[in-house]
């Protein structure tokens, strides 16, 4: 069994009063390469820079080698980093940046007196050794020569290996790296890809990678940590999470992904697209499922032979393979193929049962906690909407003053009642005009799912998401108003209040 | 052409109304007679005056030797300040920063009645040492002006660098983040110097009696005319003309060395 040497237990960083990091946990086995992937804000850096320990976590601890060290100062771990904008100190030439950890380091010698006692000693390197290490590094990132250079006319590239052996001549046990090739173009950052990982198999010490690029973490890491929102959304090996995708989101973000709605419909057999496919997932029967199906799981056949049939709408070559869009009913799928089809073409498709995915979909319905107001409308998500208060007591009726009648002729006043807002993913629409709905907010998702989008829009102050399916395109962060139909918010009064009366 | 022409004597025409006066002094303080107006014969006699009296060669003792000292200590002050603010949190910053700005702001005879009042509140005898807080109260707002830009350049992953590469935080500060702002720290020191040497208002009210600098010497000398005569007077202008032309070789100097720089980097 492999060792731990890094653990994060229930760890939830806030910034002020943003949940930046919330409830993480996972560990870190000694000499992995490990990486964690992510769109820009879903706190991964936030999480490297907890390990680093330039931020505390909020609540949780983090161990390393089984201690606790969440609240060791950064100069006290044994952890080093290569920082996203390399952070070399320009008034320091190569030599010096690199032997920078070196001269800040004590070691602690052992010596005999003349008695033959042996004691200890906490010494400074010397400054052959010091030398020597440099040097030593320097060779490792293939820079030997360049001591006497200035940082500014080093190329980003070189700075880029400066940062790295300035990292790793200290030998620590875990070596950081933010985002490290972000800075490179692309033939450079294939390039650092390939040393990298050269490196780790030399050096034997755990590497945590921090990068939005996905390809970039399939391919150099033994595990890919996902994460979004502040959460962890999987943790796997790169064929794990391409393979299998634990949601949506991971399958959105990881590789390219045709994604549907389906639903069970008996022993590994699952419907969509208006057919019935055989899969390898055992799900219950009639549940509603998340399906992916990978572009290059898609095989073209003649019209004839094919489960599906559909016209080509569009072939885009891209080097190693065509990308072929087509259109299936009113669903769109995605094909990867060496071979080309021409635009209008009629085409058949098979997909074999490995290579349908299904996912137990993360969000079925909208929940929210609501208050009723004195106009008979429920506030609730930064928002006020027209509803149903009937709905509260059964066989309650509104008498023409407005106030509310239940079945004995009672009337009661619901204002201030706490309720339960439910509502279905198909029945919020969304409008540029913020005046038009009840509340507004900003979308943060967007996944399209072979006919239809789906998306989140998150309000601005409570910071509470609507899940929901619209057939149109809009763009991520548009400032929208959502807008509910009154007889589509289902409420339910809460307990607490029905106790009470 | 003409176009040249008009632009060059617009340029001379402001300069000259910039310099006139002071060129005027210049050329008087080689003047053998002691008035201005009327020109008797080239003569060093008021540069010799000058060095010669021991009561103006202690005053601008005095003078230049409060300024380093009070620049010295504000830019300790100062500098330190700049940073407390720049790693505090947000709000903070923006108070304490907007705070340590009023006094640039703040007239300097408010300032100066205030510390007047001050010292004697808490019972105070005007002494060198209240001088050298009044000019010390002017210095550092300037100083804090001057290091702050520098630090919000600074990448700021430097200072976590050199924690990550096991520096302590004090070595951290000293070995990276202060080789980052010191043109910032310099300029400062070289504002609060000339801050310093050519303050009145603070000086006259935070002084003590029998100490004078150069300014309140010649503000007494031009004002009272008490036991000073004319010719003392006249030994000024050569004291202007001679800080005018260190200053001119200072500022020259030093965009000279700036155009150097900039040279060659590009």
């Amino acid at each position: 069994m492999s060792e731990h040497i890094i653990e994060l237990k229930n760890v939830t960083k806030y910034y002020d009063d943003t949940l930046v990091i919330d409830n993480v946990s996972f560990y870190v086995n000694k000499g992995e390469f490990i990486t964690f992937l992510g769109p820009s804000g879903c706190g991964k850096t936030t999480t490297l820079r907890m390990i680093a320990g330039f931020d505390l976590p909020t609540s949780g601890q983090i161990l390393l080698n089984g201690k606790d060290i969440s609240s060791l100062p950064p100069n006290k771990r044994p952890v080093n980093t290569v920082f996203q904008r390399y952070a070399l100190f320009p008034h320091l030439n190569v030599f010096e940046n690199i032997a920078f950890g070196l001269r800040c380091k004590k070691v602690i010698n052992t010596y005999e007196n003349d008695s033959g006692d042996r004691y200890t000693k906490k010494e400074k390197l010397t400054k052959k050794e010091i030398s020597e290490k440099v040097r030593k590094a320097l060779a490792l990132v293939d820079l030997e020569g360049f001591e006497k250079r200035s940082i500014s006319t080093l190329s980003g590239g070189q700075q880029q290996r400066v940062a790295i052996a300035r990292a790793i001549v200290n030998e620590p046990e875990i070596l950081l790296l933010d985002e490290p090739l972000g800075a490179l173009d692309l033939k450079m950052r294939k390039e650092m890809q390939i040393e990298l990982k050269a490196m780790h198999k030399r050096l034997g010490i755990t590497f945590i990678y921090v990068t939005h690029d996905q390809e970039e973490a399939l391919t150099m890491s033994d595990t890919i940590v996902v994460m979004a929102d502040g959460v962890v959304q999987q943790i796997g090996t790169p064929t794990d999470i391409y393979n299998e995708p634990s949601n949506t989101f991971v399958a959105d973000f990881i590789g390219e992904s045709n994604l549907f709605n389906g639903t069970v419909t008996g022993e590994r057999e699952v419907r969509f697209c208006g057919k019935t496919f055989q899969c390898v997932d055992s799900f219950e029967k009639n549940e509603l499922v998340d399906v992916v199906v990978r572009p290059e799981d898609v095989h073209m056949c003649a019209p004839e032979e094919g489960m599906l049939r559909g016209k080509v709408i569009s072939v885009v070559f891209k080097g190693i393979h065509y990308e072929i869009t087509v259109q299936v009913g009113k669903f769109e799928m995605v094909i990867q193929s060496t071979q080309s089809r021409a635009v209008g073409e009629e085409i058949g498709m098979n997909i074999d049962p490995d290579g349908i995915h299904l996912m137990k979909p993360k969000y079925t319905s909208n929940i929210f906690d609501g208050v009723i107001t004195k106009r008979n409308t429920v506030e609730f998500a930064d928002g006020e909407f027209a509803c149903d208060v009937t709905q509260l007591y059964p066989g309650s009726r509104l008498n023409e003053e407005g106030d509310l009648v239940t079945q004995t002729g009672e009337v009661i006043d619901p204002t201030g009642a706490e309720v339960t807002v439910e509502v279905g993913m198909n029945d919020i629409t969304i409008s540029d005009d913020a005046e038009a709905g009840g509340t507004t907010g900003h979308i943060i998702s967007i996944i399209y799912k072979g006919d239809h989008y789906r998306l989140i829009v998150r309000t601005e102050e409570e910071e509470e998401d609507f899940v929901f399916a619209t057939p149109d395109l809009w763009n991520e962060n548009d400032y929208v108003s959502v807008i509910i139909p009154p007889e589509k918010i289902k409420l339910t009064l809460k307990r607490t209040e029905e106790a009470k009366s | 052409m003409i176009k040249k022409c008009i632009k060059a004597t617009y340029v001379g025409l402001i300069l000259l109304l910039l310099y006139a006066p002071i060129l005027l002094l210049a050329v008087y303080s080689f003047n053998e007679v002691d008035l201005i107006g009327t020109w008797g014969a080239f003569s060093l006699e008021h540069y010799a005056k000058l060095f010669g009296d021991p009561v103006i060669l202690e005053m601008i003792g005095n003078t230049v030797g409060l300024a380093l000292l009070a620049a010295a200590l504000s830019t300790v002050l100062g500098t330190a300040g700049a940073l407390g603010f720049y790693y505090s949190k947000k709000r903070t910053r923006t108070i304490m920063y907007g705070a340590s700005q009023i006094p640039v702001i703040n007239a300097e005879i408010v300032t100066a009645l205030a510390l007047a009042i001050a010292f004697v509140t808490v019972g105070l005898e005007k002494s060198y040492f209240t001088l050298l807080i009044g000019h010390m109260i002017i210095c550092t707002p300037f100083v804090v002006l001057s290091v702050t830009p520098k630090l919000k350049q600074m990448d700021n992953s430097l200072y976590e660098a050199a924690l990550d590469l096991g520096a302590s935080p004090t070595k951290a500060l000293f070995k990276v983040v202060l080789p980052q702002i010191i043109p910032g720290v310099i300029s400062g020191f070289m504002l609060a110097i000339t801050l310093s040497l050519d303050d009145y208002i603070v000086t006259s009210y935070c002084k003590p009696s029998g100490f004078n600098t150069i300014s309140t010497y010649v503000y007494n000398a031009t004002t009272k005319g008490n036991a000073h005569t004319a010719e003392t007077l006249a030994s000024f202008w050569a004291l202007t003309t001679i800080i005018f032309v260190i200053i001119l070789a200072v500022v020259l100097i030093a965009n000279l060395v700036d155009g150097k720089k900039k040279e060659d980097r590009t």
